[in-house]
């Protein structure tokens, strides 16, 4: 019962974890950088889609489809001003550069959205189902299915359309790419899009069990990326599945041996985990062609 | 009479010359010694989880303020003029404020927020400042039994160990509780409680089931949760802000364990019962005063002004957190006094009239004396009440 109850809080934030840590991985995928502030971008989903569901009361579906589409010209804005003009010249800048600009979306939205959490209700995080004995929230089987199709889409979408073949020509080779007509600039900031976007619903899926406040994403954001790096970055499969993994291990040990070990634990594991498979769960090893 | 005339004379010219340099500093507007405002700092969380804290604080300080100005301030018509910084439940942040507040500012005092762990930052610094620094809300005891001498550190609050024996009392009498589960935040302050309520277990004769800590932005404590309800506990002692308490709330929904919950007042400092819904109204929490039911007469003149200052409140029930209004106010006031009987705003002089100032009939109760050189804590346990939450209204348990 105690694991039982464990695990399914644990496989829900881990696939929290995971949607971000995808974010991560297109970015790195196309273009060799990432947004170090995701957890700002996840938080920028929840607030804005509680400003127009609750604020605003407008229907859930209008409030998540807006929420999310601003959240994907907020990562075309931080490709453009925090990573382009960086990379461009070859420098490392992006690296401080978007962890400024996400300092910068928390400070501004503590001063727009208001200084208190607020309480973000959901019908699918009232009531538990009863599911064998284990009290469920509906919402907490949403999650990982959400992370699971999210990063099926993902696969889908590289593999099978012209734009994810594109995505992928960048991704190998952004002079060859451009020299075969591919608008490199702009695959790039498809790929920061794609990976706010998927903050955005991390963020907005988790509000209800959370609460939505200016710095709710900085916790999820570093646990990301340690996801992010286990699961080997460039692999969309290893990334949702080290973040299950994640969130798995914590609450187990949670459960397990008390609170107090939680992150010393949770973060030796993360070590070890790196120590034994240095390119990650699913991570191929990097060649490097001269 | 030469002598008596000469001195006629010089007494002359001196009235003269005072009168001159009345007449020119009242002529030029400089700033005469009387119109220089009193400077009282305040450092709390004004932002976040516990941003209401902040607020009730600010009210309280505000509204014992506004009747010290208006009966003519102090120490011959000097104004008193609040002067606020965000700590953001930060430590650090809240000991940066508390420098800059001292050494930019010079505060006369200095007055704390609700997080323990930045009071306990600041303490030493208001010591090595010698500047009398008021904990108004923060609980932890060793904010003010800090081992320092002198002790510039005083409180009108809550004291830990006293607080944690009259949950353990009331988890008994009410619950009556074999095995208490403590679920605690991850500090100073949470550490201040697992002492205090690991001894007064001990001196009640309860068994403390287990005792489980969490993170103030942990989303889920459902693993804490079942670890108690594993070993057994038949009450849970909650100590924790508003935000995260929530999440202890929302979480205990989620394993469908029905089990009394009684918790230090920390949730009364943010919108708890909008973060933890349905289920906020089922804790029962300490607090120092309640502005329900039959109000003496400061408390009476107190609801008057604050309904007169702030529109939002209609009644005792959005006298929001009560404690924090209530604390605050007549932690001003006894600073008023001592301002007052030291005749300046000399850190050491007013730190010694805090310590040997005669009665005072405050808000919460009538302090007879409010402070000794060997207590620096006004109230004491009889001055607790339980209480809970009406919707979002704070209102005391009757039973």
């Amino acid at each position: 019962m105690l694991i039982a109850l464990a695990l399914v809080s644990g496989l829900g934030l881990g696939s929290m974890y995971g949607l971000l840590a995808l974010g991560f991985s297109v970015t790195y995928a196309v273009s060799g950088t990432v947004n170090f502030a995701q957890g700002s971008s996840m938080m920028l989903g929840a607030v804005l889609c509680y400003s127009f569901a609750v604020t605003l009361g407008w229907p859930p579906l209008a409030a998540i489809l807006l929420a999310l589409l601003l959240c994907g010209f907020w990562g075309v804005i931080v490709e453009r001003i925090a990573v382009r003009p960086f990379a461009a010249r070859g420098s490392n800048g992006w690296l401080m550069a978007t962890v400024a600009l996400g300092i910068i979306l928390e400070n501004a939205t503590l001063f727009l959205f208001g200084r208190e959490p607020r309480n973000y209700p959901s019908v699918l995080a009232d009531t538990p189902l009863d599911l064998a004995g284990i009290p469920v929230l509906p919402l907490q089987l949403a999650i990982p299915a959400v992370g699971l199709a999210a990063a099926a889409v993902l696969h889908l979408l590289a593999r099978g359309t012209r734009l994810g073949k594109a995505l992928l020509a960048v991704a190998q080779n952004q002079d060859a790419a451009r020299l075969m007509g591919i608008d490199v600039g702009r695959a790039i900031a498809l790929a920061y899009a794609v990976s706010t976007v998927f903050a955005g619903i991390a963020g907005i899926l988790i509000a209800p069990l959370f609460n939505v406040s200016s710095d709710m994403g900085t916790l999820f954001g570093i646990k990301a990326f340690a996801v992010a790096i286990v699961g080997g970055i460039a692999s969309p499969w290893g990334v949702v599945l080290a973040g299950f993994c994640y969130g798995a291990v914590e609450a187990m040990i949670t459960a397990l041996f008390g609170s107090t070990y939680t992150q010393i634990l949770t973060f030796a594991v993360v070590i070890l985990a790196l120590a034994a498979m240095p390119n990650g769960l699913l991570g191929a090893a990097g060649t490097r062609k001269l | 009479m030469t002598e008596h005339k000469k001195a006629a004379g010089r007494q002359g010219s001196i009235l003269a010359g005072a009168a001159l340099a009345v007449l020119l500093a009242a002529v030029s507007g400089g700033p005469a010694r009387a119109e220089e405002p009193i400077k009282i700092g305040l450092v709390a969380a004004l932002s976040g989880g516990s941003a209401q804290s902040g607020e009730g604080i600010t009210r309280g300080l505000t509204i014992a303020i506004d009747e010290i100005n208006a009966s003519g301030g102090l120490l011959g018509g000097r104004r008193l003029e609040l002067i606020r910084r965000d700590d953001e439940s930060n430590p650090a942040k809240g000991q940066i404020a508390a420098r800059e507040l001292i050494d930019q500012e010079k505060v006369a005092a200095l007055f704390g927020g609700i997080d323990s762990p930045v009071a306990l930052a600041i303490v030493p610094i208001a010591n090595q400042a010698k500047v009398p620094f008021f904990s108004v809300w923060a609980a932890a005891t060793p904010i003010t039994r800090n081992g320092a001498d002198p002790n510039y550190v005083f409180r009108v609050s809550a004291v830990d160990v006293l607080v944690d024996k009259a949950l353990t009392n009331y988890a008994i009498k009410t619950y009556h509780a074999k095995r208490l589960g403590l679920i605690l935040v991850n500090n100073p302050w949470g550490e201040s409680n697992e002492k205090g309520l690991t001894a007064a277990a001990k001196e009640d004769d309860v068994a403390i089931a287990g005792i489980e800590k969490f993170e103030d932005n942990d989303v889920d404590m459902v693993a804490q949760l079942t670890r108690l309800k594993g070993d057994g506990a038949d009450t849970l002692v909650l100590v924790g802000n508003a935000a995260p308490g929530a999440q202890v709330m929302k979480s205990l929904v989620r394993t469908g364990w029905s089990v009394p919950v009684i918790s230090h007042w920390g949730i009364s400092g943010g919108r708890f019962p909008e973060l933890a819904g349905p289920a906020a109204q089922k804790v029962e929490f300490i607090q120092t005063y309640s502005f329900f039911g039959k109000q003496n007469a400061v408390g009476q003149k107190l609801l008057a002004e604050l309904q007169a200052k702030y529109p939002d409140v209609k009644g005792p029930a959005q006298v929001i957190p009560p404690v924090g209004v209530a604390n605050a106010y007549d932690g001003m006031r006894i600073l008023g006094l001592a301002i007052a009987q030291a005749g300046g705003t000399d850190g050491d002089k007013m730190r010694q009239a805090l310590e040997h100032l005669g009665r005072y009939e405050g808000l919460i109760k009538t302090y007879d004396p409010p402070f000794s050189p060997q207590n620096h804590d006004a109230l004491s346990a009889g001055d607790y009440i339980m209480v809970h939450f009406v919707g979002s209204q704070i209102e005391p348990v009757t039973n």
